[in-house]
């Protein structure tokens, strides 16, 4: 059998819609609101030729897709490689890239680690460093945000909480970036990711050993467990790993596009700094809205249906989180930016067993972002063009210059 | 439908029709109930769908779900025996009639 992007390929069921699109293609992942739209309006699913998978992009098929980790797997893959017939690009995750029981163990150390009550006991050095970064930039007449706040913030706070001996900022972010490259086809930003890694890759399995952390951190909340022998201390080392891939670029990212979906919304800005209980449903609305994660996939682990249409075992399927986050099925005004929706359910941390077990500490890193900037900024200004980066999975700012205007 | 009657702290009642397979978060959610939060959408992240199951029900939902301890310790409200994150109490025809109490707090 010839793969395609290293899974098998399939014949779409009667009735599946065919659409000879490259969700891929670098326009798209920069500006993919039209493409959105059209895989929602095609139907619940869609057969994309030109690597033989088939798309979800509605809300409903798409949380159906991400609740159903029984039909709908991880284990062979995230991305569009099938790991049971291709040998994976690095070793698997042991969190997002298995199932369960396997994923139950794991998730469980994960969960712990990374708890509400683990965040909020962070709570206070992510407010600290957040008035130093603030008032910094406070001090500028323009400033790239991206750079200067963005990446900045999780790059300081972070691997402190983590408890990482070594710190490089820059192979920090990276490291996501191209572990989220990976998850795409095998195109120029695929490849690129993959030549980086070579470089970051190492670095990284390094600075996750035991003798390279601190003994307070939740880096060595994961390597307890290994005293305790719920895990090996390898493994303890490749969750300390998920930590580096999944924690820091999401996190930017999170962050630049909660920016510019304030600094293109001033009166919404306004209204979160007249009631500061707005900053949380602030966050969700910037999730939903700009989807940081914007496609992870799965691989049938058998002969099912989506929608009722048949689909065969093997098939590899993207969900495409940033369609059914705008799908105006679900959401009603979909392309309106408003603080106070609460749009609970939304899939920007994905759903199901697989949702982010870094949620908390997302969220607690933004927060402090911005009660401090409600504080202390009277408005943010657009100092130039936002410009987005493509990335094979994430949604991400790759220039967004800003001016902030103090009380 | 499955029957859920969701009793707040200060007493009041509101009986839902949930749909089988749906869990009783969701179910309260969609309903825009007061008093489950549900931040997390079901993965078990945040307790803030802790709720109470009434005695009459506890055997019929049964054990708490792998994990769920370690999260219901986050819980703003006080952890009892009958403590569940209503997120992982999925509708069946058998929980027809189900009542759970809802904590004074959820964050
Ligand atoms: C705004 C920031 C973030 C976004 C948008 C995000 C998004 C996501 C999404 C969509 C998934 C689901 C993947 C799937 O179902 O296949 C996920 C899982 C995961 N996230 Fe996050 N994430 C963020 C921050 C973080 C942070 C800060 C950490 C670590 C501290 C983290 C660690 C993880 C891990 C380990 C998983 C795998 C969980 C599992 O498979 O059980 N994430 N994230
Ligand atoms: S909804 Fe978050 S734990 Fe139940």
């Amino acid at each position: 059998m010839t793969l395609i992007e290293g899974h098998k390929p399939i014949t779409p069921a009667d009735g599946i819609p065919v659409w000879d699109v490259d969700p891929y293609d670098e326009a798209i992942l920069a500006n993919p609101d039209a493409y959105y739209a059209k895989l929602r309006e095609l139907g619940p699913v869609v057969y994309i030729p030109r690597y033989s998978i088939l798309a979800v992009g509605q809300y409903a098929s798409a949380h159906k897709l991400f609740t159903n980790h029984e039909n709908f797997i991880s284990s062979r893959g995230v991305g569009l490689n099938d790991f049971a017939l291709e040998e994976p690009w690095r070793p698997p995750s042991i969190i997002l890239e298995v199932d369960p029981p396997d994923h139950t163990r794991t998730r469980r150390i994960m969960a712990k680690a990374l708890s509400p009550k683990v965040v909020k006991s962070l709570a206070d050095m992510f407010r600290a460093e957040a008035e130093i970064i603030v008032d910094d930039l406070l001090r500028e007449s323009s400033f790239e945000a991206v750079t200067g706040l963005a990446e900045r913030f999780p790059v300081t706070v972070f691997p402190k909480a983590v408890g990482m001996r070594d710190v490089h900022h820059r192979h920090l972010v990276d490291y996501g970036s191209c572990v989220f490259n990976a998850m795409g086809p095998d195109n120029a930003l695929r490849r690129q990711a993959l030549e980086r890694n070579a470089i970051i890759g190492p670095w990284i399995m390094a600075a996750c050993a035991r003798d390279r952390l601190t003994d307070d951190g939740l880096g060595a909340m994961i390597y307890a467990e290994a005293d305790a022998g719920t895990i090996t201390e390898a493994e303890a080392a490749m969750l300390v790993r998920s930590f580096l891939s999944a924690g820091v670029d999401t996190t930017v990212t999170g962050i630049g596009n909660a920016l510019w979906c304030l600094a293109n919304n001033p009166a919404e800005w306004d209204r979160l700094r007249a009631d500061i209980t707005l900053a949380r449903p602030a966050i969700e609305e910037t999730l939903r809205f700009t989807s940081p994660v914007h496609t992870f996939g799965r691989t049938a682990a058998r002969d099912t249906e989506i929608a009722g249409y048949p689909v065969e075992e093997g098939s590899k399927i993207i969900c495409v989180l940033g369609a059914a986050n705008s799908d105006p099925e679900k959401w009603g005004d979909p392309g309106t930016f408003r603080i106070d929706r609460r749009p609970l359910g939304h899939m920007a941390f994905g759903a199901g067993i697989h949702g982010c077990v870094g949620q908390n500490i997302a969220r607690g890193e933004i927060e402090a972002i911005l009660s401090v900037m409600a504080e202390r900024v009277a408005r943010i200004e657009p100092a130039g063009d936002a410009v987005w980066r493509p990335n094979n999975a994430i949604h991400a700012l790759d220039q967004l210059p800003l001016k902030f205007i103090p009380n | 439908m499955v029957k859920v009657t969701y009793i707040a702290h200060d007493g009041t009642e509101t009986t839902l029709d949930g749909a089988e397979g749906d869990s009783v978060m969701a179910t309260a959610i969609s309903a825009g109930l007061d008093g489950i939060v549900g931040e997390c959408g079901g993965s078990m992240m945040c307790a803030t769908c802790h709720c109470y199951v009434d005695d009459a029900w506890s055997d019929r939902t049964g054990p708490r779900k792998d994990g769920e301890d370690d999260m219901l310790d986050c819980a703003a409200d006080d952890v009892k025996d009958t403590s569940r994150l209503s997120c992982q109490i999925k509708l069946t025809a058998e929980l027809d009639g189900l009542v759970v109490h809802l904590p004074s707090s959820q964050l």
